[in-house]
């Protein structure tokens, strides 16, 4: 396997990919450096009324609700006895634990002062904050997420006692993962509650918590479905038997789900609007575009997901699943920055600048290279020749 | 399979209705205390003169703006504060002419700032002033997005160390006993300092003196769940740019449906998904046994059929061997006879 591992990565070196995500490296580099020597001010284009830009919309809000992919596969593979999507696990929580490392990363270049970051949880703790409870559960999380992924880096090192001791643990940490991805998913919703003026009342709603965590369920499983079929084609000699047998039954049955949890959805956002009586702003501009979100990202790949299940057209299902997770990201951005400060003049609101745009691409990219290198190197889409059929 | 079903249902419920009902378990309140001061601005008595910008800039030792304090230009355009500025005052155009408006952190009873920040540096005074520490901020800016009146200010352009910038209401000078110092420097007496509950009664007494020159409400009195400044107007508050959607229920009470959700969510999803796991397993075992059950039946089943058939089998094959006998003995028989039979024929036909 290792042989051929590295004669396909020295034939590769000089592929499109490696050419662009080098350029997007070394332009973050340059960013990095602009950031950190001219303040937030020379990179970004965030001012006093707009304290929050795509690092935070996309990076954090995004990122998180994107890696929820973790918690879905795993507990359902551990805690409702779906074992045949087990082959899926690992690359999920690959995935996850990645994920959330990243929005780790990119809050360092967001926040004032990122040496802080521990201070919420270790030196002054302001309980009556929902930012200190996402704080404390996306580090017990990638904590957790860490511990779950180390089987994987302990077969590879052949450190097998240590390992059995991790598997051990795994229903645990599955339902630690659980609790803790509900809490800090719906947090990030939480977050805005405490802003009824500057979110626009299509988008505010005391049920946020509950609409962000819902859809984190339909982001991660469309987000196994999709990365599934991205990695498909350049992993596909690294997948082994049991991968790929369980692959299509596996896009089927999150298909399943996510049809339904998408309707589900649907429903309570619709409950949510009758709820605030939020009728007569569907008839204005930000009601066009509440509808394009509602009905072209969330009822209709419901629907094509049912249709792609029921016609066991897999194709179908993966273009269900792109149109989810580009629908979670326009969910997540008019949250926090299309509906957000709806009120200033247009002169006043926010666009990002080509600094934050670099350093969001700069992070996804440095996710796409961990990935590659990670699972072309331990066991992540097969099973450890040494430990087959020990789960 | 349908118990599963249910238990996803009933916790699905719970938690949903755990997490909208607002409630005030969880949650701290920040003030007001029982001797609270603020400031009550009264916009009938603005001139716009931009004094109190003037001693702001100077007690605090801010950086000097781009145009002069006292260039009254500035006026022409809508400013807000900043990182350089605590304070602005901003003309606004209305029926009644020219109406002038003082802008600053309003030291909100319950600060959405305070409830905001994940490090409790916001500090709700006893003596009214919201504080900033800058010593353990983080520069997460939370407080910014969560403060209704859009007040502090961040220092963007510093790489390293940068802070919330704010009004104190002069917290260091109140300490010594001294006025805010854009209350003391106020040519018109736009501006009192005092203890709040005072305020109201003064805001109260001057619209009940002169009805037909204020609008008949204390802003700052109720919005947010109240605020430490407050401010009389002549003409309606949204012509002078400030909002009258607040609302009066405070961030904390905002944000306490979610916070009560926590412990609910860390007490029942153990136990829920517990449940689920146990049930799967249980549902596992039992179709495990069922179908080890069913097989060893089926094998028992079979064996006992394919006992039963050689039985049967063998009752027929020794039937049909002692029919075959019982064939065979009586040809036997008949062809030992029938030579006899014969020969007496032949010796018959010789004879």
């Amino acid at each position: 396997m290792s042989v051929e591992t590295t004669a396909v990565a020295k034939k590769s070196l000089f592929t499109p990919f490696n050419l662009i995500a080098t350029v997007i490296l070394i332009a973050g580099l340059v960013v990095t450096v602009m950031r950190f020597t001219g303040g937030l001010g020379a990179v970004t284009n965030l001012d006093q009324n707009n304290p929050w830009g795509i690092w935070i919309g996309f990076d954090l809000l995004c990122g998180v609700a994107l890696a929820a992919g973790g918690y879905t596969t795993s507990a359902a593979c551990y805690l409702f006895g779906l074992k045949k999507y087990h082959a899926g696990v690992r690359p999920a929580i690959l995935t996850a634990f990645l994920g959330y490392a990243l929005v780790v990363f990119a809050l360092g270049y967001d926040v004032g002062r990122p040496w802080r970051l521990p201070y919420p949880i270790f030196v002054q703790q302001g309980t009556t904050s929902l930012l200190f409870e996402v704080g404390l559960c996306v580090m017990l999380y990638l904590t957790v997420l860490f511990i779950e992924f180390t089987p994987a880096l302990f077969e590879w090192l052949g450190m097998r006692k240590i390992r059995n001791i991790v598997v051990k643990m795994t229903l645990a940490l599955t339902i630690l993962g659980v609790v803790l991805s509900t809490l800090h998913q719906s947090s990030l919703g939480a977050l805005f509650t405490i802003a009824p003026s500057k979110l626009h009342p299509l988008w505010y709603s005391q049920y946020l918590p509950v609409f962000f965590f819902v859809s984190s369920i339909c982001a991660g499983m469309s987000m196994v479905i999709f990365e599934g079929t991205l990695s498909h084609k350049p992993m596909h000699h690294l997948m082994d038997k049991e991968y790929l047998d369980n692959h299509d039954g596996l896009i089927l049955g999150f298909g399943k789900a996510a049809s339904l949890v998408l309707f589900g959805y649907f429903a309570i956002k619709l409950i949510g609007l009758a709820y605030d009586n939020n009728w007569h702003y569907l008839t204005t501009g930000f009601g066009a575009w509440y509808l394009v979100e509602m009905l072209g990202f969330v009822a209709l790949p419901s629907f094509l997901y049912a249709v792609g299940v029921r016609d066991r057209n897999l194709t179908v299902i993966r273009w269900a699943a792109g149109l989810t997770v580009l629908g979670i990201v326009v969910n997540r951005f008019n949250i926090s920055l299309v509906a957000f400060n709806y009120q200033l003049p247009a002169a006043q609101r926010y666009f990002p600048s080509w600094g934050e745009i670099t350093i969001s691409l700069f992070v996804v990219t440095l996710g796409v290279v961990v990935f590659r290198f990670i699972s072309t190197r331990m066991p992540i889409f097969y099973e450890h020749p040494d430990y087959k059929g020990e789960h | 399979m349908l118990r599963r079903t249910f238990l996803g249902l009933l916790g699905a419920a719970g938690a949903s209705a755990a997490l909208v009902k607002p409630t005030q378990a969880g949650n701290k309140h920040f003030g007001p205390h029982p001797d609270t001061h603020g400031v009550l601005f009264d916009a009938t008595r603005c001139i716009g003169c931009r004094q109190c910008e003037q001693a702001c800039n100077e007690v605090n030792e801010l950086p000097a703006p781009d145009k002069p304090l006292d260039d009254l230009t500035v006026l022409d355009t809508e400013r807000r504060t900043d990182e350089k500025t605590y304070t602005v005052v901003n003309k606004y155009q209305t029926a009644l002419g020219p109406v002038f408006r003082k802008m600053q952190c309003n030291h909100c009873l319950e600060p959405a700032c305070a409830s905001a920040c994940f490090v409790r540096a916001f500090k709700k005074q006893p003596n009214g002033a919201v504080t900033y520490d800058a010593s353990v901020c983080v520069g997460c800016r939370y407080c910014m997005v969560a403060c209704p009146f859009s007040i502090p200010a961040y220092e963007y352009d510093e790489p390293l160390t940068p802070r919330v910038r704010k009004c104190t209401m002069c917290y260091p000078r109140l300490m010594e006993g001294k006025l805010p110092g854009c209350v003391e420097r106020c040519p018109k007496e736009a501006l009192v300092f005092g203890k709040r509950d005072e305020l109201i009664r003064i805001a109260r007494e001057r619209i009940a003196q002169y009805p037909d020159k204020y609008v008949d409400h204390v802003y700052g009195e109720h919005e947010m769940g109240g605020t430490s400044w407050m401010y009389l107007s002549g003409v309606p508050f949204t012509e002078i740019g400030m909002r009258e959607d607040l609302g009066t229920a405070s961030a904390p009470e905002l944000t306490a449906g979610p916070l009560a959700a926590v412990p609910m969510v860390v007490g029942l999803w153990p136990v829920l998904l517990g449940g689920i796991y146990a049930v799967s397993k249980r549902n596992a075992k039992v179709a495990n046994d069922e179908r080890v059950k069913a097989v060893k039946d089926a094998l028992k089943r079979a064996g006992e059929e394919a006992e039963k058939k050689l039985h049967e089998e063998l009752g027929k094959a020794e039937q049909a061997s002692q029919r075959r006998i019982e064939v065979e003995v009586k040809k036997a028989v008949e062809e030992a006879l029938a030579p006899k039979e014969e020969d007496a024929g032949s010796n018959e036909e010789e004879s």
